[in-house]
């Protein structure tokens, strides 16, 4: 096999295409994950311009800068374009750079389709960003004051440019359930001969089990934005109650997709984490097997668990204690994973490179982040914090640590992979510490805020609550700043610096390492043999 | 090498094909919930709120009057967007005894030309109260029509059951007139009355 394969090789030979076709009709695994981590990287942008314009807004009690309806628009976009626009595609940047190089694989099992989930993407983010724009002009009706779960009655008396979000909303869908599909098919069938399931690196699993996740809730949302756009425009009551509906099960098909997608942002970045600390410990990954069983088992739970988003709705006593057991139970197999990381760590020869501070950052914040949500989880106190800042803290606390750090982490690990060139170090550092510093100053006092009664998604707030919102608001700035700091490595990093060698990380393990760094434009057309 | 390319495609297109009926069937599931959450809820009483308002009915009986007790009870009132009716309640609040019956009016006035007939749906805050709130006579037992700029009184008569927990001092009731769309099409009162209870409201 391995000699025709060769001759095949030869016959095809060639760099990278020339010029925008290059990317607009690319099939290459590495130039449409070049894509995605772009586009998430604009939209991060996009996203943090929106939170600093509320952190600006809360500066101080009273309406300065912002209309109440501009202000839930706002919050609206960032939590839409922060998930949509830069976790989900980031992760799915690193899943489509990283997964065929790892399991030895040429190309993801069908590069087409490739194409067509990331393209989709910028049609879905204007749609998005024209439901933003769209009230500002004569006839546009009112903006979308919902907040990102889109509750009706609410989102169907919003005006027209609820329905530039839904179908935003649809575009988004069809393109994450796309590439899902692509990454399943590719980790199932496109192995290099001998890595069992086993044996495939913990990002892998990673991604198999968030692909599956994502296929298995977001047509679900589909159906439920399906169900409102019906509701608004075709004259059905699926949501409304006059005409037999019900709102509240848009709020169960809402969770039922909204919940899993919380481990659908996590465990891409857990699985980058099972890369970094051990490269950075110089130890294999503590408990492997029980990592790929823990995760498996925090997606099945996941599944179930959605209505502890709604703990107000006056479900009977027998649900809510339903739902708050499943929830806390989650937290043991996640908990079972950040021992898992601790204990690769323990007696490791550990340096603190970039990576690995985000790593060590995530096992810390991430941990308090979920302390916070069992808090959350217990129904009796829940009633307290429902819907007040304390959620928002609480929110950010797992999802900035749990998703977004993780990326970072990955980002900062294999950008010497990708451009070839060693990043700044020292920058990196600089970077790491006014991020996780400011992301502090920003989140932690919105703790208190919650616990004194400060409600969320409230353009104004009383006057006893300014202190710790203006402490809020200066950490916010320093936070949404020091992402200027990562723009100018990451462009740094792409035009030059040290030569980077095949294995730039000395304990990083793994096939992704056998390759140059930069690889070549096609990699692995001669499948590795694992033993 | 050819021949693995091809097993490969083939494999790979089954996998897809597999998968991609996955997304059909949960995008069905989304719909299938429709119908199957109002039975669930029905058959588990999972969706408490038509239990509470079953419970209602039963519960609130209660002998003679306590003079010794007051509890406080406020009126709210909703109207849905869609019926273009003013509706508000004569007195916004008062102090009532357990046990002993009062009567309020509520008046609704039809600001459209065209008769409009509509449906006011309870409901107490805080849930706990619900039990022990009986309504003798209201408007919302029936729909209500009113044909172009009528305005009519609606009268509630109701007690408070000395049931009642001793930590309820207060309680709101709270009215959302609604809309019937289909009145005149469909058979009305089973119909509404059908509909109404799938909702779980009385």
């Amino acid at each position: 096999m391995s000699t025709t394969t060769l001759t095949h090789d030869e016959a095809h030979d060639h760099g990278a295409p020339k010029g925008w076709r290059r990317w607009l009709f690319s099939t290459n695994h590495k130039d449409i994950g070049t894509l995605y981590l772009l586009f998430a990287l604009i939209m991060l942008f996009v996203g943090g311009a929106s939170a600093m314009l509320i952190r600006m807004e809360l500066f101080q009690p009273g309406i300065q800068l912002l209309d109440p309806d501009l202000y839930n628009n706002l919050v609206t976009n960032h939590a839409l374009i922060m998930i949509f626009g830069a976790v989900m595609p980031a992760a799915a940047g690193l899943a489509n750079w990283m997964i065929p190089m790892m399991i030895g694989a040429p190309d993801m099992a069908l590069p087409r389709m490739n194409n067509l989930s990331f393209w989709i993407l910028p049609a879905a983010a204007t749609m998005l960003l024209l439901s933003f724009v769209v009230p500002f002009f004569p006839g546009g009706g009112t903006q979308i004051n919902t907040g990102w779960t889109i509750y009706p009655p609410l989102s169907v008396q919003v005006g027209m440019s609820m329905d530039f979000l839904i179908f935003a909303i649809h575009l988004l869908g069809i393109s994450s359930v796309l590439a899902s599909i692509n990454i399943i098919v590719t980790l199932l069938n496109m192995r290099a001969p001998g890595m069992k399931m086993l044996k495939m690196p913990m990002f892998c699993w990673t991604w198999l089990v968030t692909a599956f996740l994502l296929i298995l809730v977001v047509p679900v949302l589909a159906g439920g934005v399906t169900m409102l756009l019906f509701d608004r425009h075709f004259g059905t009551s699926f949501f409304d109650a006059a005409g037999g509906g019900d709102p509240v099960l848009f709020q169960h098909l809402f969770w039922f997709f909204g919940h899993p997608e919380v481990y659908i942002l996590l465990l891409p970045s857990i699985g980058v984490l099972s890369h970094v600390i051990p490269a950075f410990s110089r130890k294999p990954l503590f408990g492997y097997n029980s990592m790929v069983g823990a995760m498996i088992a925090v997606a099945t739970i996941g599944m179930v668990v959605w209505a502890h988003h709604q703990y107000t709705i006056g479900m009977s006593l027998g649900a809510v204690t339903y739902f708050m057991i499943g929830t806390i139970l989650i937290s043991i197999p996640v908990g079972l994973m950040i021992f898992n990381f601790i204990a690769t760590m323990w007696r490791g020869a550990m340096t603190f490179e970039t990576p690995m501070l985000f790593a060590v950052g995530i096992v810390l914040m991430f941990t308090f982040g979920g302390l916070s949500g069992v808090m959350l989880a217990v129904v009796p106190a829940d009633m307290q914090y429902h819907d007040s800042m304390f959620v928002v803290a609480h929110f950010h606390y797992v999802l900035m640590p749990g998703a977004v750090f993780g990326l970072f982490a990955g980002v900062f690990y294999w950008l010497p992979k990708w451009t070839g060139h060693m990043y700044d170090e020292k920058l990196g550092k600089l970077f790491f510490w006014t991020n996780v510093i400011g992301f502090n100053i920003t989140f932690f006092p919105q703790h208190f805020l919650g616990l004194a009664g400060m409600p969320r998604r409230i353009v104004d707030y009383n006057v006893m609550f300014t202190e710790f919102n203006v402490i809020s608001s200066v950490g916010a700035m320093v936070f949404g700043l020091s992402h200027l700091l990562l723009l100018y490595i990451v462009i740094k990093t792409i035009r030059g610096g040290k030569k980077a060698e095949s294995r730039a990380w000395e304990g990083a393990k793994g096939l992704e390492w056998e390759l140059d760094s930069p690889p070549a434009f096609h990699t692995w057309t001669v499948a590795p043999q694992i033993k | 090498m050819s021949k693995t390319v091809t097993e490969n495609r083939s494999k790979n297109r089954r996998t897809t094909l597999l998968l991609s009926g996955v997304v059909v069937l949960m995008f069905g599931f989304g719909f299938a919930m429709v119908p199957l959450y109002n039975l669930f809820c029905q058959i588990t009483g999972t969706q408490s709120l038509s239990q509470r308002s079953e419970i209602g009915r039963v519960v609130a009986l209660s002998d003679g009057i306590d003079k010794s007790r007051w509890v406080t009870v406020k009126f709210d009132t909703t109207v849905h967007p869609n019926l273009p009716w003013a509706f508000n309640a004569l007195t916004h609040k008062m102090r009532v005894h357990p046990g002993e019956t009062y009567e309020v009016n509520f008046t609704a006035q039809n600001r459209s030309n065209e008769t409009v007939t509509g449906q006011a749906i309870p409901s107490v805050a805080p849930w706990q109260a619900t039990p022990y709130f009986s309504k003798m006579d209201c408007f919302c037992f029936n729909k209500q029509t009113l044909s172009g700029t009528e305005k009519a009184d609606m009268p509630l008569r109701f007690m408070v059951s000395t049931d009642l927990p001793k930590d309820i001092h207060s309680l709101t009731l709270s009215y959302s007139f609604m809309r019937l769309k289909e009145a005149e099409t469909i058979d009305e009162k089973q119909g509404i009355s059908k509909r109404i209870a799938v909702n779980g409201v009385e």
